[in-house]
């Protein structure tokens, strides 16, 4: 069980380690133990039991579904991983849960779990009292009450700390006075208890538990949305909702903490739930391809379509390699720091740059695949007795929610800034010897027996690329200083290059730890993962490219790209054969050809 | 009531393409992943079943095998068994259909069962002989193919699947019953059960625990030879119509010629 998981990596650390020795550090799914994949199973099969005959009903929103569905996963103990035993729970983990994330493969109600699961019931978990949580997280993880979050206004999404719903003490001193409008809310229609955040005396913002039963709450009509049009979403308003002052979350004025620490959490899962929906639209994909015919030949026999089966694997297998990686690592770091819930959001927020990777690029993953899926379904993909064409819709949230992807990037990029300059990475005493190694001319000497033979050029390509994002984040960084702030297009470009590495990276790390275990499927592993590694390659040297023409000294430009490009160098494969494989092993599979949990 | 079923770890039949070993001319269990046996869960089903329309019952999962097992019985446990036996020992290697049932026998005997629960048979060797062979080591009475079941009084009382329909059986307790493949909707480990799982009663039992002697079981007492192992007949080609109007009918005659309609 994840109890006995080995310590594993620091944050950032996959930026200065060489792959071939994360390989033997990081959790692949392929090390989850018998009773982490029966909780995927059963997570899985809920919702082709329970939640898929209802599909039509839960589209629709009719009253009562989804509430019933909840609590019904709620009895069969799904909604008590993340809550301690003491309050009723099964105490398993944030990777347990991950990994239950990521087999919930119904978008709607993954949303509506998520909202009750993650951002409704965390902050308890982490920030309640003991009364409060003795009050509440028992009911949460039965499901009886049922949980959401409200952080969101009319006015403020991604810059949600300018929020203005107030919270004014009551002149008895016994209560807060809740006034203002939240915005898109999920579960707002059914929820029994929210987490909201309001301001006091103007200061920066506090959370509180907010029972929906109490006076001067009412809700807006559902929101008529793109997808996930099953999970219930409105608008909430407070009328002086007397809220008792026990019922303040963690410290008053603190609550930012709140939001931000659960958001790391809430990212990572949505991470995982992206790379779940991934592995099910390319399941859905493989399998007409191997029914439809067209001019004769079924559709998994023409070149193009076996190009896009591949890259849908390969990136799907870079996502689950990354998002499994980080939350196992989180799980360690959390159980490291013990009880005290200062020492735990430090080890959480060790892995930012990671969660936010996580979010951004599962979504952009899933976003990719659920295109191409609706591409390979022609016409059919386009008509809604087609779940692809659900999935389609139902992904695109996905990139706006938990953070958007470009506030992810911001905090990717931004986080890596600061630990650098707080001394919390090793970058700048690495840097001057990156610096003169890119400058000579000289090649970084390729791997050796350590890394498996097949793997050797991508992890070689991979590694050149770390020094070279190390290179040119820290030129750019030096020549602006102060005024990086406000060239969010270089912040875009470096968090682009974190992004492809860290995919890569762990992709490699991945297969290699496969390899060295002599895995059934390594020689697929390692196909993935070239794969993966090669689609990355080719979009870091692009990105290279334009943020050193647009960030470097002019006069040094035509000189700089050259060298970089030259120690950047080619990640040189037979692209097309590489995908014809893979493509051969997803239509033998008829899906995503590696075990789904 | 102390109902019991009999378990087995197979290699799992939907990743695994089951290989017979040349020379020992066995199947291949080693390097492959291993899984409670999917008929098996089914037959848990029905025991489950079983026990809570009972209620007062308790169920129990036996299993011979090695170490490894212990997985199919703790997967039994969270399906919502009650407690669970592993008969394991080195020298039950190579047993045959006369030392799995001795076993089985022999361990159920100590625990006085009012009912035992079988498959069939097992989704990997497809013997169907070892519930026979238990019933014959305990002298009880075996119910074969039952697609339901009840307990009535002191007699159970089952459904027995036939070609055509199903005939209504009965015998005194305690019996064994095989339980016909497809008969009950199978049942999945839940969270919760997965979590009681880690806390109910599992034992282990070697050879000695249950008096018996290894030469009475694995290779040594085996009485059962493979004497050589060929590949299946490939499969005769099959017959493609041609609609030129009456394919229907073609079909329809077909069909009728082999009795399938
Ligand atoms: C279906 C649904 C469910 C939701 N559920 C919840 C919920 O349960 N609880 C809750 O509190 N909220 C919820 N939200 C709100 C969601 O978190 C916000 O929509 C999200 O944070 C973005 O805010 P916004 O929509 O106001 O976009 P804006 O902040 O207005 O952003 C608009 C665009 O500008 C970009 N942008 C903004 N700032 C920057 C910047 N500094 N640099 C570059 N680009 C920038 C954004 O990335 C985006 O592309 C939900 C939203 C939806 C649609």
């Amino acid at each position: 069980m994840s109890m006995t998981m080995k310590p594993t990596e620091s944050g950032t650390a996959f930026l200065l380690t060489p792959v071939s020795e994360s390989a033997d550090k990081i959790f692949t799914l392929e090390q989850s133990d018998d009773e982490q994949r029966w909780i995927a199973e059963s997570a899985a099969t809920f919702v082709m039991r329970e939640v898929l005959p209802k599909l039509e009903a839960v589209e629709h929103q009719e009253p009562g579904v989804m509430p019933s569905l909840v609590k019904k996963a709620g009895e069969q103990g799904l909604l008590m991983i993340d809550i301690p035993e003491q309050y009723g729970g099964a105490e398993l983990g944030l990777l347990t849960s991950a990994i239950v994330a990521s087999s919930i493969h119904e978008a709607s109600f993954s949303v509506a779990f998520g909202a009750h699961t993650t951002i409704g019931t965390l902050p308890i978990v982490f920030y309640g009292t003991e009364e409060q949580k003795r009050k509440y997280l028992p009911k949460l993880a039965t499901g009886e009450w049922i949980a959401a979050y409200a952080l969101t206004e009319p006015g403020v999404g991604s810059d949600a700390m300018n929020l203005s719903t107030t919270a004014r003490l009551s002149e008895d001193g016994k209560y807060y006075l809740l006034n203002g409008t939240k915005q898109w809310i999920s579960n707002a229609g059914f929820a029994d208890l929210m987490v909201v955040f309001a301001r006091v005396d103007g200061q920066r913002p506090s959370a509180f538990i907010v029972e929906t039963s109490w006076p001067g709450i009412s809700t807006g009509a559902e929101e008529r949305k793109m997808g996930i049009k099953g999970s219930s979403t409105r608008q909430v308003y407070f009328e002086n909702t007397p809220v008792p002052v026990e019922n303040l979350l963690g410290e008053l004025h603190k609550g930012y903490k709140i939001a931000f620490n659960i958001l790391n959490i809430g990212r990572l899962k949505l991470g995982a739930g992206a790379v779940g929906g991934a592995r099910t639209a390319l399941d859905l994909a493989a399998a007409y391809t191997t029914e439809r015919k067209a001019f004769g030949k079924y559709l998994h026999e023409f070149g193009m379509i076996q190009k896009k089966l591949a890259r849908m694997a390969a990136e799907t297998y870079a996502a689950e390699s990354e998002v499994f990686r980080t939350a196992a690592n989180i799980e360690n770091a959390r159980r490291g720091a013990g009880e005290n819930t200062e020492q735990v959001f430090k080890a959480i927020e060790e892995f930012a740059i990671e969660d936010s990777i996580a979010k951004v690029h599962g979504s952009e993953v899933l976003a990719y695949v659920v295109d191409e899926g609706v591409q390979i379904f022609g016409g059919y993909g386009y008509m809604q007795e087609y779940p692809i064409e659900k999935a389609y819709r139902d992904a695109r949230i996905q990139r706006i929610f938990e953070g958007t992807n470009e506030i992810n990037r911001l905090v990717a990029a931004g986080t890596l800034f600061r630990r650098v300059l707080g001394g919390k990475i090793d970058l700048m005493n690495r840097y001057p010897a990156i610096e003169a190694r890119i400058k000579s001319g000289e090649a970084l000497p390729a791997p050796g027996d350590e890394v498996p033979a097949e793997l050797r050029t991508a992890v070689h390509a991979v590694e050149r690329a770390k020094d070279v994002a190390i290179y040119a984040g820290m030129r750019v960084a030096m020549r602006y200083m102060q005024a990086l702030e406000n060239e969010e297009e270089f912040i875009e470009y470096l968090a682009n290059l974190l992004i492809d590495i860290y995919a890569s990276d762990s992709a490699l790390a991945r297969a290699i730890q496969a390899i060295r275990r002599g895995d059934e499927n390594s020689a697929l592993h390692s196909k993935l993962a070239q794969l993966a590694t090669w689609l990355a390659h080719s979009r870091i040297r692009l990105n290279l490219d334009q943020m050193i023409m647009t960030y470097f000294e002019p006069e040094t430009v035509s000189e700089e790209l050259a060298r970089v490009r030259a120690y950047v160098g080619d990640y040189l494969i037979n692209g097309v054969a590489l995908q014809r494989d893979i493509a051969a092993e997803v239509v033998a599979k008829k899906g995503y050809p590696l075990p789904h949990f | 009531m102390k109902i019991f079923v009999c378990v087995k770890q197979i290699p799992d039949p939907n990743t695994v393409e089951s290989k017979l070993d040349p020379a020992t001319k066995r199947l291949v269990r080693t390097g492959v992943s291993l899984v409670l046996d999917p008929g098996d869960e089914t037959t848990i089903a029905a025991a489950i079943k079983l026990r809570d329309s009972l209620g007062n019952s308790e169920l129990t999962a036996i299993s011979m095998g090695p170490a490894s097992a212990q997985e199919a019985l703790r997967r039994a446990l969270a399906m919502g068994v009650d407690r669970a036996i592993l008969i394991s020992d080195s020298a039950l290697a190579g047993s045959d259909v006369l030392g799995t049932a001795r076993t089985l026998a022999a361990a159920l005997k100590r625990e006085n069962p009012d009912l035992i629960f079988c498959s069939t048979e097992s989704t990997d060797g497809y013997t169907g002989m070892v519930p026979g062979a238990i019933a014959e080591f305990l002298g009880l009475p075996q119910l074969t193919f039952a697609r339901e079941i009840n307990v009535e009084g002191t007699k159970a009382v089952i459904k027995r699947v036939t070609q055509t329909g199903y005939e209504v059986v009965e015998s005194p307790l305690p019996a064994v019953v095989t339980i016909a493949s497809g008969s009950f909707e199978a049942i999945y480990p839940t969270m919760k059960g997965i979590m009681s799982a880690r806390k109910k009663p599992f034992s282990q039992l070697s050879l000695s625990d249950l008096g018996l002697d290894p030469s009475q079981v694995g290779e040594a007492g085996a009485r059962e030879q493979v004497l050589s192992i060929g590949k299946a007949e490939a499969r005769a080609a099959g017959q493609i119509i041609k609609d030129e109007g009456n394919a229907a009918e073609i079909i329809a005659d077909f069909l009728q010629r082999h009795q399938l309609l």
